[in-house]
């Protein structure tokens, strides 16, 4: 058995607790680094060992094999692996702190059509929930308000950053659309009764959503006497600069819902959460939907579901041939933290580990539009980090080193200060 | 035609009855009708059992003379010749709400709960009242009467159906012609319970099924301790239960599982309650036999689901479609088990629905003698008036039905439903049969029409060759009037004739589409052509296909329960959870469900050989703190409730079970919610997927309470502000003023002065006699501190925290009380107090030697506890070895289980699972989970389960296709609101 540290490791740490490097974010990088040595993960599929690779200005300029020549700084990261920065797709961080307390919750408006609602005006970058995913690897996400129908207008963020101008990486990247279900709970408070049936408004509700998406269209094809800033927001559908979120599990939802979007003129849609996807792989494949699927960490949703359903339907949509990335948008954002892990479980399941990797790497930025992120290719961002072992299974997740945009990033946390002061305490006499 | 038939409803008042000879009257003169009334030729049904052909029942003022094969018939007698027809005694339900109105719903009064009682001198809980006795709110309803009478019922028991304790009820004969002071049997017929509170308070305890139970258990223990004249105050609900102590004890229970918490309740204070089950005894038929318990039983057969969609048809669990499947073979079974049972109308919307209810129970094969009896005698006996109904011996109300054969079938007319002698027509039994076939003569043209159907309801086709005119038919009080449409010209042929005693022709008026009057004449030329349909229904009947149970009778029960076995793993890499750490290509034998040896090379006797070349082998994983597998958590009606026990809700069918098996769960404390400083009493179980609660349970298990501290306790995070405490120094006070008044309590029960049993202070004194152990829900380091001084202020040590999240501030101090501690691996930011929660809080605990367990409070996260455990190996360093033992023996530790589980250690429990990997890795899957040696979970077999439902599930939905297309009822597709309850679920 392979004991992996002591708690003397632990005590030796707080020597550095006196600095408190937490959260200020990096300076620019200066000069060229290279990370050689390690096992490096593409986050295409593809691995390189023992490999070199160099980073410039934030940007990668070589990765290859150990012949690879290094340039400026060299880090030595033998025996170590090497990430691309993993990326969260549609979570709500950096809108609500502490779930309970609604002073800090900024994550959803009122109003059932509100595209216009820009989840970047309120995203915290200071927010110690984002802080606390740096240290697992998760370093890219996507920030979208929630709620209502279609809940408003996500962008794209790194996580080192001042404020919310600085952290934006892509603006305005989408719109995100609840569609309604077909079988829905009974509002009992309503005096409808208990239990999930079918929902009589369903197509009605279809309707409403067809009509606005419509509208939204026909404004933009003359210039109208009046602003319309919900209208206004959904030009990008149209023309393929953005994409439609849509939210949907049922294998009848995802039907119309897609059916609906594409319909209405919509370029480019991508279901998130998808349940039932399994189901119609084949559809989803003709009309090249890609999909985020609900993390893994979750309960079957039907009685008599395999146990291991939401475990292994990341995988069952790869093997139909579908674009794959996980999300967690359905739990509180300190869980994504866990975005590794929840990729980690698709190995179990008997899916390839760096194919599991492209589901918050490669994938994930594919499917987000993110060209610059996702993969250590040349050309991309040097938003990576050093791991000292497997960066899937929590057991050997022990970050070492993370750079932003070429930027050397603190892992300190609130947390880590915490356990590094009271491990303090108790070292004292 | 219906409407018709209600018309006819002649209430031929033949006077039997006498009004009280004491009263005045001004009306008219006074006269006594001592006349006899002889029903003669006819097949009665004295009993159920006791079959008279050709009998004679003699009546006189509303009750039996004389009944049976010669009987002597006075000279001042009716005769009525019921040639062909049956008597039977006329039903009883013995549980309805006729004639008592319910309560009206309490409206809401602003958003904080109701703690307080809304009334003075009675219990002090609002949905206790025992003093309620319907009958000083009876009102005889002729409307509900008359629809009770049409489904065969002669008398019906009610009461005020609403609370916990109902108050006493009445038995009531279905006369409409005289007062109450006839009709009514017996104006307290018994003493009505149930678990649902009241509508008219909204007094918020009980506010959960345990909290109903503890609060019966309560009044029962405090009714004790009035009836000793021990109260100095007035309490009219206790006096009326103390009187009324001698009456019958029915108790609505509504499904099996309340049946068995119903009758537990009983035994513990000597009373035998007649129980109102639900319709699914038949899952458990074994349990409920046990109970010796007497029933009554509705038969609100489910309709089949509408399943033509598809995608909806998804939403529909195995078990609700089974329930549609088997459910119509309850009353069989239980016949068939020797079981007591009354039927009853209750649950079903109205009574019309009762026969064709009834009729799918006798389809299934429930006996006829057994149905009348259900239906006669047993409620007759339930409510202690055999002498008076439920047969046709002397001496009995003249309560009875004539039917024009037997009962139970189809094609049997009700004729008459007589009660306490009064005559009641249902429908006209000198009405002549006109079913046959005939030749009908009408505007020049000759039809062919066809009489099918029930005699008193007959249905008409009339037809040219192969052309068919839509036709309708009334047939009442010897009229007959019917018409049929020409398709092509669509017009109208209408008719009307009386029909003569004599003769099989009849003839009457026929009026012409024109207007024009002519004559028609119907020839006979024979019997009925029988309906299609009729056909189809025999045949259908002979096939009804019943899917098997399972245990639990949900999808992945087991189709037969699992054994024990013998079992040798082979060359796996044993994480023993003890000293001797981690064993590579190491043996384990299972033997008697215990660890018998481990070692290398071990020979397997006759034990089944797994290899596990290249596996893991661990103890069961045990969660400290789960809320999965109970049908409720939270009693948050009082800020302490002590008195309330997981135990008694246990929920043996929750299909978390078998996905934490899956997960390689073994044990788990079912802890009670977190809304309470003191909450409720634990279960703790193994997870043993197929028997029943009570096997779930561990024998002689450790006893356990749950407490909880900050905002949930507080209420902070909803809008309650009347609920004492509202802060963390109130919370304080709330233990130090329990335990004093637990510790007063104690000291007298010792003392041996009489003392009020009071269950809460009965469990808060176990624990300060350090026989119950404290979980307590904790976060912040100033609230941890605060309970372990208040326990060292009455000297015993709190055994566990539970999330114990800031644990980490004051580990040191808990080392030092002797406290453990059971936490989350990495949660945090969902509310205030976990502004500080720390992944590496396990990590320090453990460091600074508290005992550290890892919990879910999670169904989900419960299933991979061992990659929850691992996390403390990322966050601060800790062994894997170490980790490990955080989901198996420091749990076990923790819960006081250590001896028997949560380490592989010869001589203890085989709860063992076979991982495909590491445990601690992500990457590992659960492919074997034992416990006590049985095979609970196997990957190889859950896919065969997988198969198998889906095979089930395909079959099921076809069966209700075909009850569709046979025109059968249907529901649209539905699906059970699970709860995946957590610490902060209120229900």
């Amino acid at each position: 058995m392979k004991k992996v540290k002591q708690f003397s490791i632990a005590i030796a740490l707080c020597a550095g607790f006196a600095i408190s490097a937490q959260q200020t974010p990096g300076p620019d990088q200066k000069e060229a680094i290279t990370i050689s040595g390690a096992t490096a993960h593409i986050g295409n599929g593809a691995v390189i060992e023992n490999a070199v690779l160099v980073f410039e200005n934030g940007k990668i300029t070589a990765i290859g094999g150990a012949n690879t020549p290094s340039k400026g700084r060299v880090i030595n990261a033998q025996g170590k692996h090497l990430y691309p920065g993993f990326i969260a797709p549609a979570t709500s961080l950096g809108l609500v702190e502490v779930g309970a307390v609604r002073a800090s919750d900024d994550q959803d408006e009122l109003g059932d059509f509100i595209p216009n609602i820009r989840s970047i005006i309120a995203y915290n970058a200071e927010s110690k929930v984002v802080e606390s995913l740096r240290p697992n690897g998760v370093l890219v996400a996507q920030v979208a308000p929630q709620g209502g129908t279609i809940s408003g207008t996500s962008s794209i963020v790194q996580f080192d950053a001042w404020n919310w101008e600085d952290a934006a990486v892509k603006l305005d990247d989408g719109i995100h659309l609840n569609w309604p279900n077909s079988f829905r709970r009974g509002r009992w408070w309503m005096g409808e009764e208990r239990g999930w049936s079918p929902n009589k408004d369903y197509t009605k509700d279809i309707d409403a959503i067809k009509h606005f998406i419509a509208n939204a269209k026909a404004y933009g094809n003359s210039k109208s006497a009046s602003e319309n800033e919900g209208f206004k927001n959904m030009k990008g559908l149209f023309d393929g600069s953005q994409k439609l979120y849509i939210y949907a599990h049922g294998e009848k939802e995802l039907i119309d819902a897609v059916t609906a979007a594409k319909e209405s003129g919509v370029q480019e849609v991508v279901i998130v959460g998808g349940y039932e996807a399994y189901k119609i792989i084949p559809f989803l494949k003709q009309h090249n939907v890609p999909v985020l699927v609900r993390h893994t960490h979750q309960l079957p949703l039907m009685a008599d579901d395999d146990y291991d359903l939401p475990y292994k339907l990341p995988k069952l949509l790869v093997d139909g041939g579908l674009l794959v990335a996980l999300q967690n948008s359905s739990t509180s954002g300190f869980q994504t933290r866990n975005l590794p892990f929840y990729a980690g479980q698709m190995v179990g399941q008997g899916m390839d580990k760096e194919t599991a990797l492209q589901l918050i790497s490669g994938n994930a930025a594919k499917i987000l539009g993110l060209d610059n992120y996702g993969t250590l290719e040349t050309g991309k961002s040097a938003t990576l980090f050093i791991s000292e072992g497997d960066a899937l299974d929590m057991r050997t997740n022990q970050l070492t080193k993370a750079f932003v945009d070429g930027r050397e990033i603190s892992l300190e946390t609130h947390q880590t200060e915490l356990w590094k002061r009271y491990m303090e305490k108790y070292s004292r006499d | 035609m219906k409407q018709i038939t209600s018309i006819l409803l002649l209430f031929l008042c033949i006077q039997l009855v006498s009004a009280q000879d004491y009263f005045p009257k001004n009306d008219g003169v006074k006269e006594e009708n001592n006349n006899f009334t002889a029903f003669t030729n006819t097949t009665i049904f004295i009993t159920p059992t006791q079959k008279i052909d050709n009998g004679t029942l003699l009546i006189q003022k509303g009750k039996v003379v004389a009944s049976g094969k010669s009987v002597t018939i006075p000279k001042n007698t009716v005769v009525i010749d019921l040639q062909g027809k049956f008597i039977y005694p006329s039903f009883i339900d013995p549980y309805t709400g006729f004639g008592v109105e319910k309560p009206e719903r309490a409206e809401g009064r602003g958003r904080s709960p109701q703690y307080e009682p809304s009334r003075e001198g009675f219990y002090w809980n609002d949905h206790i009242m025992p003093e309620n006795a319907a009958i000083n709110s009876f009102k005889y309803n002729k409307k509900d009467a008359d629809e009770f009478r049409k489904a065969g019922f002669g008398v019906v028991n009610t009461h005020i159906m609403d609370g916990i304790a109902r108050g006493t009820g009445v038995l009531v004969a279905l006369n409409d012609d005289d007062g109450d002071a006839t009709r009514i049997i017996e104006d307290a017929s018994g003493q009505y319970f149930s678990f649902s509170k009241s509508v008219a308070s909204r007094q918020s305890y009980p506010g959960s099924l345990m909290g109903a139970m503890a609060l019966l258990r309560q009044m029962y223990h405090d009714a004790d301790w009035y009836a000793k004249g021990n109260v100095t105050t007035k309490d009219r609900s206790l006096e009326a239960l103390i009187k009324n102590r001698s009456l019958t004890s029915f108790i609505e229970a509504g499904n099996k599982g309340n049946d068995l918490r119903a009758d537990n309740i009983g035994d513990k204070f000597s009373i035998d309650y007649v129980i109102v089950g639900g319709g699914d005894e038949y899952e458990m038929i074994d349990k409920i036999k046990a109970t010796n318990a007497r029933y009554i039983i509705p038969i609100n057969f489910k309709d089949a689901f509408d399943v033509s969609d598809p995608y909806m048809a998804n939403y529909i669990s195995l078990e609700d479609m089974r329930a549609w499947n088997q459910g119509p073979m309850n009353p069989k079974v239980l016949a068939d088990n020797g079981i007591t049972f009354s039927l009853t109308t209750h649950d079903l919307k109205k009574p019309s629905e009762f026969s064709e209810k009834l009729k799918k129970a006798l389809e299934y094969g429930l006996d006829k003698t057994k149905a009348l009896e259900a239906l006669t005698t047993v409620p007759a006996q339930l409510l202690g008036k055999s002498d008076l109904i439920g047969s046709l011996q002397p001496g009995r109300f003249a309560n009875f039905l004539i039917t024009s054969g037997d009962v139970f079938d189809k094609e049997t007319t009700l004729y008459e439903n007589w009660v306490q002698g009064a005559k009641n027509v249902i429908n006209d039994k000198d009405q002549k049969d006109i079913r046959g076939s005939y030749n009908l003569s009408a505007g020049g043209k000759i039809y062919d029409m066809n009489l099918s159907g029930e005699a008193s309801k007959p249905k008409i086709e009339v037809s040219i060759g192969d052309v068919k005119y839509p036709s309708k038919i009334e047939y009442t009080s010897n009229w007959v009037t019917f018409s049929f449409t020409d398709d092509t010209s669509k017009e109208v042929y209408r008719a009307t004739a009386v029909i003569p005693k004599e003769g099989t022709n009849f003839s009457g008026k026929l009026v012409l589409p024109n207007g024009l009057e002519a004559t028609f004449m119907a020839s006979r030329k024979g019997a009925a052509v029988a309906e299609e349909e009729a056909k189809k229904d025999t045949s259908e009947e002979s096939k009804i296909e019943i899917v098997p149970l399972t245990y639990p009778n949900v999808g992945y029960g087991f189709t037969t329960k699992p054994r024990q076995q013998d079992m040798l793993f082979k060359n796996a890499t044993v994480w023993t959870s003890e000293a001797a750490g981690v064993l590579t290509e190491t043996d384990v034998l299972v033997k008697n469900g215990k660890i018998s040896k481990i070692g290398k090379n071990l020979s397997a006797g006759g034990a089944l050989v797994v290899d596990a070349t290249g596996k893991h082998l661990t103890a069961g994983v045990i969660d400290e703190h789960s809320h999965i597998a109970a049908l409720s958590i939270n009693e948050s009606g009082h800020n302490s409730s002590a008195e309330v026990s997981i135990e008694d809700v246990v929920d043996p069918e929750d299909i978390d079970i078998y996905r934490n098996l899956a997960g390689g769960v073994t044990s788990i404390q079912i802890l009670h919610g977190s809304a309470n400083p003191i909450g409720g009493r634990s279960a703790i179980i193994k997870l043993k997927w197929g028997e029943e609660a009570d096997g779930l349970i561990y024998k002689n298990s450790p006893k356990f309470i749950k407490f909880a501290l900050g905002e949930n306790v507080k209420q902070s995070n909803w809008s309650s502000f009347e609920r004492f405490p509202q802060t963390r120094m109130g919370v304080e006070q709330l233990y130090v003023n329990y335990f004093n008044r637990a510790k007063e309590y104690d000291a007298k029960k010792k003392s041996g002065q009489a003392f009020r049993y009071d269950e809460e202070l009965e469990v808060l004194a176990e624990i300060l006699n350090g026989e119950r152990f404290i979980s307590c829900h904790s976060y912040v380091q100033s609230e941890i501190n605060m309970l372990m001084k208040v326990a060292e202020r009455f000297n015993f040590r709190v055994n566990t925290f539970t999330h114990i999240l800031e644990g980490y501030k004051v580990a040191d101090k808990m080392a030092a009380h002797g406290v453990g501690g059971s936490t989350f691996s990495d949660w945090w930011a969902y509310k205030y107090e976990v502004n500080d929660a720390i992944p590496y809080n396990a990590t320090i605990m453990s460091s600074q030697g508290v005992t550290v367990a890892i919990n879910s409070d999670d169904g989900e996260m419960s299933r991979r506890l061992n990659q929850e455990a691992a996390k403390s190996v990322k966050y601060g360093g800790m062994t894997e070895e170490e980790a490990w033992k955080m989901v198996t023996i420091n749990p076990a530790k923790l819960l006081h289980l250590d001896d028997r589980v949560g380490s592989i250690k010869e001589g203890k429990d085989a709860d063992l699972v076979l991982w495909s990997d590491n445990p601690l890795s992500v990457y590992a899957k659960a492919e074997k989970t034992l416990i006590e040696g049985t095979v609970y979970f196997d990957l190889a077999e859950d896919i065969a389960k997988r198969n198998a439902i889906s095979a089930e599930r395909n079959k099921l939905m076809k069966l209700m296709l075909n009850e569709k297309n046979g025109g059968g009822k249907t529901r649209p597709p539905k699906k059970e609101d699970k709860i995946h309850f957590t610490c902060e679920t209120i229900n």
